[in-house]
């Protein structure tokens, strides 16, 4: 089991692997790290760190939290941005649609996100991938991704992310009159494809598994 | 993050474009522009130009017509069925054959990378990397792109002969790709050795390269320069694609807004402009085909039949405020029609209209009755280096 650390204890300044982060509708947020091989989780009910920013250096990565307008900076070495780009590539993390049961296969680690999680109406597991792409995925109190959502210079490979739906996209692409955001608005599935090369911008969510409550203007 | 959509924003008048434009119709620098129904008879709000690509340091030339100009992405990428050059193929130091896969919102193009010389106007840039999209004597399209989204490698998916790129940045990838695998590099140029490709880095001058930057002089940007159209649309409007910002007399800036862009070519759009949702991943695009905006705004149903637009019982009004990151700001009034009750003897509205998600996309209907500076990174002019928009 991973060493609960509080809010109030100082970020340790030291080699550390991001394993998830979530952030929680109520406002707060949690994180799994290894640091020096010891799995460390923090949970707030504070405002939750804006983003995580990798900054791209070969031989030295970082992660930047920017937490109550104060910098901390955790040194983060490439093994663990290798770690953070297979955790993005896990098939079973990301798909729509998908059972959360996998990522307790894959990453047992995360047990006391999870928890969070089923408290609330939904969790978000955010990873912002190397390449400065961000993917986020919604997860109802049944363990179910029921939308994601993704942001950044590059698109997130979007079979894995879309899963059984991505075929979907040749389609609407064929029934769409001329270039512009890729939409599909179907009863069963939602989705919107925007931006621009070097800027793009997308969602897709499963109306039928909205957990009760849930804005879809929030799933960005 | 969660903002809150207000219900204002409607004004009396949609249009309220501008008096007529000035359209340059002669220069060294002026390009014929058209919106027409394209290379397959059917495009709505395609806006297209033909392009001379030539072997490099030759005069064996060939002229591609129905080539998008494109103001939201950077580079030109031809379709392989449509060039009958044969053109030098991109490599690496030791012969490997370079491909790029190319990314939009709506799909990816898969090709080679060549250079040719690239000629618009009177203006030429020699030795200009390109992508050649559907090579059929080329490596098969790898999953690592077909798995990004769909490709659009046939005149039926692209529904042009290419795409001429004529945004704000140099290159379609930047110092990004040119870092190593693995270290942010993702992974958009491809080495193919044999039938099989493997991602790689590509230096940032190898890349495919927005050709604009590259003439010897009128390299600032590109004035995007169409009329206005009436409310119910017209079969097609001639326009001209200037080059140049700030040199010559035809393509001054003078008193037009300028809004400077972030790093990711992006402005703020806050829709509707009374009270409404700000946006900051917000752009100005020639190739897309209508104004992509506001799925928070229940008035506006989408169509069952025209996948991807608006289909308002009747036409609507509204109005946004666009935000430079230089502060400027200017409110744009527009109109959203029923896309299934356009007249389909035209190919060129001011009033198409579709669903989209978390920003507000300004495409080919903003353009109508206004001229439309693009400036590109670096490249100097009065109002500073681009990267702007301004008009």
């Amino acid at each position: 089991m991973c060493a609960f650390q509080a809010d109030s204890a100082p970020i340790p300044f030291v080699t550390c692997r991001l394993i998830a982060i979530i952030y929680t509708p109520s406002g707060g947020y949690a994180l799994t790290t290894y640091c020096e091989s010891e799995c460390i989780e923090r949970q707030s009910e504070q405002k939750p760190p804006n983003f995580i920013r990798l900054i791209r250096d070969v031989r030295q990565m970082k992660i930047i939290i920017r937490s109550k307008g104060n910098f901390t900076t955790w040194k983060m070495s490439l093994v663990g941005v290798v770690f953070a780009m297979l955790i993005i590539s896990l098939p079973a993390f990301a798909e729509l649609g998908g059972d959360e049961a996998s990522v307790e296969t894959d990453q047992v680690h995360m047990e006391g996100m999870r928890r969070i999680a089923r408290a609330s109406a939904y969790s978000v597991h955010e990873i912002q991938a190397p390449t400065g792409s961000v993917v986020r995925e919604y997860v109802s109190p049944a363990g179910k991704v029921f939308a994601v959502a993704w942001e950044g210079p590059v698109l997130p490979d979007l079979q894995q992310v879309l899963g059984p739906y991505f075929d979907r996209l040749a389609q609407a692409r064929n029934n769409r009159n001329g270039r512009g955001p890729l939409v599909i608005h179907e009863p069963g599935l939602v989705v919107h494809s925007g931006g621009h090369m070097r800027a793009f911008v997308g969602r897709a969510y499963l109306p039928d598994m909205l957990p009760a409550g849930v804005e879809v203007e929030s799933i960005h | 993050m969660l903002t809150i959509v207000g219900c204002g924003g409607r004004t009396s008048s949609g249009r309220s474009n501008p008096n007529s434009n000035p359209i340059a119709t002669s220069g060294a620098n002026v390009q014929p522009i058209a919106v027409n129904s394209g290379p397959l008879g059917n495009y709505a709000n395609g806006v297209f130009t033909p392009v001379t690509i030539c072997v490099p340091g030759t005069s064996n030339c060939q002229t591609i017509s129905g080539v998008l100009v494109d103001t939201g992405s950077y580079g030109l990428r031809l379709l392989s069925s449509a060039v009958s050059l044969s053109l030098p193929q991109q490599t690496t130091a030791l012969g490997t054959p370079i491909a790029e896969c190319a990314q939009f919102s709506d799909g990816v193009t898969w090709g080679p990378v060549k250079a040719a010389d690239v000629k618009l106007a009177s203006e030429q840039a020699n030795s200009v990397p390109i992508q050649i999209i559907g090579d059929p004597k080329f490596s098969a399209v790898p999953s690592s792109c077909s798995s990004k989204a769909t490709p659009m490698d046939t005149l039926q998916t692209l529904a042009a002969n290419g795409i001429l790129g004529v945004g704000p940045f140099r290159q379609d990838c930047g110092d990004q790709c040119a870092l190593p695998m693995g270290a942010g590099n993702p992974g958009v140029y491809f080495q193919c050795p044999s039938s099989t490709c493997a991602q790689t880095q590509e230096p940032v001058t190898q890349q495919v390269q927005n050709p604009v930057w590259l003439f010897p002089q009128d390299n600032t940007g590109v004035i995007v320069e169409l009329p206005a159209v009436g409310p119910a649309g017209a079969p097609s409007v001639n326009g001209s694609l200037v080059f140049g910002i700030d040199t010559q007399s035809n393509n001054a800036l003078g008193s037009a807004k300028v809004f400077t862009l972030n790093s990711s070519g992006n402005f703020t759009t806050i829709y509707p402009a009374s009270g409404g949702t700000s946006y900051p991943n917000s752009f100005i695009d020639s190739g897309s085909n209508g104004l992509f905006f506001g799925t928070a705004t229940p008035t506006l149903p989408a169509c069952s039949k025209a996948t991807g637009f608006y289909c308002p019982s009747s036409t609507q009004n509204f109005s946004a405020t666009q935000q430079g990151g230089n502060g400027t700001s200017n409110t744009v009034n527009f109109s959203v029609a029923n896309a299934e009750s356009l007249n389909s003897n035209n190919f060129a509205f001011d009033d198409l209209a579709g669903p989209n998600a978390n920003t507000f996309d300004w495409g080919l209907p903003f353009f109508f009755g206004r001229n439309v500076f693009t400036a590109i990174e670096s490249q100097p002019t009065s109002a500073g280096a681009g990267p702007f928009w301004a008009y």
